[in-house]
């Protein structure tokens, strides 16, 4: 198999607070190749965002890599100076933020924003006449009116506002584009037609997308690999369909257990009882100990190392085997 | 068939839009427009939707945190008998009893609390304004909804201020807060929508479970269809201001006859890759129903309309079999 795009080499991220170190992102390890779809999912303060901010290298001040590598292409990402990192970011990786209501500044028409990110990183420069042709044509791909560029942000819906920022995410060809919550505002009907646009875009330009989402259901739908997350780790790695027919890691069975479907029959939910530890001290051994029905002895003092269970699909967990099938605790 | 314990009548909420130099209301948004519900004791409704379809108004207009512009709520009791209140024509002398039966629950916990009240004066304050109780016996009764919550024990949640709770404890205070009245009608906006998955099953079995034990009836406000799925005996689709569907639930998800709400479904995402998910039909987006035409509300999104819909008024709510309410010109009655 060919070297991947991307790989992420057991990465450690804290937070450094007044009280203490916060650790966000702890031994965290996957890879992407090109034109794959992976997705990370978890709530909220698990290490998602951590993880994507940490592949920018847009983190906060007070982060830390403690180590680790996050190696595109080949080249350690955290080993770049800040101008070597700027040269990459947008014309290599790039970024679909959440919230497209606060990502666009007001003052600016849309067009002239998409445009600033190519005169920064689109190299060679292109002439006024090459931008404004290829923002015509972005706004194609991303279906929107090219006469919208002129437009202000708030004459944009929140859809429309996402298309958009779709657009400049691939304003400057990259590599690898992140998907921060690309559709968490966006009401049903209009978050479908973006995702559908999204893969419809993947197929055609081929570039990988990390799709980052506390919706398992909208990850079913668009990933090929799906990572689960829990308090900074990676618990469970491996192909979509796999993880969703059979999931190994105690925390993905319950997830996945506890995620209504208008589909399939009605079914009772089991509730995961208890709330994510605090990172400035998190348990010893595994992380999700304290809330796991399946814990022994072994749990609270070992950290779980990720075993391959079978076709790269990866658990840490030491009990892996004593979870039972999706609907097993559910009537 | 008994009383119903809610009975929404043609009602309806314009908001005045102004424009000009001397800010006159020229137009008017149709949030609410002429929607006709029933809610039978211990039974709970669904009320599901996009953002801007007038569902929150519809909540807001039952616990009249909003007058309507016209229409009729009535109000019942929890048993089924006695006389139906006319909600717009509640006095302030009977405001009390009126809160008494219905309370709500809204969306965001972080901002539905007073910060600088403790648990204790969150949850009592209803039991305080009513006059109810000794001091001594609010606490008692502050005790028993914080052990009914799952919050405790509760001498350790009496004293913290709402920052020392997480979003799930908050909304567990908020259901304590909502029902320490023994009310017989909850309107809940969105309750779990701002929490995460594991912590929003709690919190919906924990509404399901206290419904059954206290008898209360819920009109559940979501944008989300599975969640309205557990937690909903029937369902009521608004689309700009105005009920398209309504139905049991299993029968509107497994038999969606509106097209709005056709593709309402199709577009919801499914947790399971190996679903086949049929394309959604419908293009564009919302918007607002400013002085809308008399015609069918959703023509032009839909992929179906005929010449009928067009000219005439918008379709009324009809039982198209086994009460089962679609209003649309092209469905046709089954049997």
């Amino acid at each position: 198999m060919s070297r991947p795009l991307l790989e992420v080499d057991h990465l450690v991220m804290n937070y450094q607070t007044e009280k203490g170190d916060v650790s966000a992102v702890e031994d965290v390890t996957f890879t992407l190749h090109a034109g794959e779809s992976l997705g990370l999912v978890g709530e909220s303060g698990c290490g998602k965002t951590s993880i994507a901010m940490s592949l920018l290298r847009l983190v906060a001040d007070n982060a830390v890599f403690k180590s680790g590598e996050i190696r595109l292409d080949g080249t350690n990402l955290l080993a770049l100076t800040e101008e070597e990192m700027r040269q990459r970011r947008w014309s290599e990786i790039s970024m679909v933020f959440q919230g497209a209501m606060n990502a666009w500044n007001p003052v600016y028409r849309v067009g002239d924003q998409i445009r600033e990110a190519m005169d920064l990183h689109f190299r060679p420069r292109l002439s006024a006449a090459e931008s404004n042709d290829r923002i015509e044509r972005l706004f194609h791909l991303v279906g929107l009116n090219p006469a919208m560029a002129e437009r202000y942000p708030h004459e944009f819906s929140g859809g429309m506002r996402q298309r958009a920022i779709i657009a400049m995410a691939l304003s400057c060809d990259p590599k690898v584009i992140i998907a921060d919550e690309p559709t968490t505002a966006l009401d049903v009907i209009v978050q479908d037609q973006i995702l559908q646009e999204l893969k419809k875009i993947q197929a055609e330009l081929g570039m990988a997308i990390i799709y980052i989402s506390h919706d398992i259901a909208v990850i079913a739908e668009v990933t090929d690999t799906i990572g689960v997350m829990y308090a900074g780790k990676l618990v469970e790695i491996g192909p979509t369909d796999e993880v969703f027919a059979r999931p190994r890691h105690p925390y993905a069975f319950l997830l996945l257990s506890s995620t209504p479907s208008v589909t399939g029959p009605r079914r009772k939910l089991a509730p995961l009882e208890g709330e994510p530890p605090n990172l400035l001290d998190p348990p010893p051994g595994c992380r999700f100990h304290p809330r796991c029905p399946f814990a022994t002895d072994r749990c609270r003092t070992d950290v779980p190392i990720a075993e391959n269970v079978g076709g790269g699909h990866l658990v840490a967990c030491w009990n892996w085997e004593q979870v039972p099938e999706i609907g097993a605790l559910i009537k | 068939m008994s009383q119903p314990l809610v009975k929404v009548d043609q009602l309806t909420k314009l908001f005045p839009v102004s424009r000009g130099m001397f800010r006159k209301p020229v137009d008017f948004i149709h949030a609410v427009d002429g929607i006709s519900f029933e809610i039978a004791p211990g039974e709970s409704l669904g009320l599901v939707g996009e953002s801007g379809c007038g569902k929150s108004t519809t909540g807001r207009m039952l616990v009249r945190l909003s007058d309507a512009t016209s229409g009729q709520i009535l109000l019942g009791d929890s048993k089924g008998s006695g006389d139906l209140v006319d909600v717009a024509h509640i006095d302030d002398s009977d405001m009390g009893t009126f809160r008494r039966r219905v309370q709500m629950i809204f969306q965001d916990p972080y901002e539905s609390m007073n910060p600088r009240r403790t648990v204790f004066e969150t949850i009592s304050e209803p039991l305080a304004v009513q006059n109810i109780g000794s001091l001594h016996e609010r606490e008692g009764r502050v005790r028993d909804m914080l052990q009914l919550v799952g919050l405790t024990p509760p001498e350790t949640f009496l004293f913290r201020y709402p920052h020392e709770l997480s979003g799930g404890q908050r909304q567990r205070v908020a259901i304590a807060r909502a029902l320490v009245l023994d009310p017989s009608f909850v309107v809940a906006d969105e309750p779990t929508s701002m929490l995460d998955v594991s912590i929003r099953i709690s919190i919906m079995e924990l509404m399901l479970k206290l419904a059954d034990d206290f008898n209360v009836s819920y009109l559940y406000i979501t944008h989300d269809l599975a969640v309205a799925r557990y937690m909903c005996d029937r369902i009521a689709v608004m689309y700009l201001g105005k009920i398209v569907e309504i139905g049991d639930t299993e029968e509107i998800l497994g038999n969606p006859q509106h097209p709005y709400t056709k593709a309402l479904l199709s577009a919801v995402p499914v947790p399971d890759p190996s679903f086949k998910k049929p394309e959604v039909q419908i293009l564009g987006g919302i918007t607002k129903a400013i002085n809308p035409p008399a015609r069918c509300r959703f023509i032009d999104r839909c992929p179906f309309s005929q010449p009928i819909c067009e000219t005439e008024d918008h379709p009324p709510l009809e039982d198209k079999g086994g009460a089962h309410f679609v209003a649309c010109h092209l469905v046709e009655k089954s049997a």
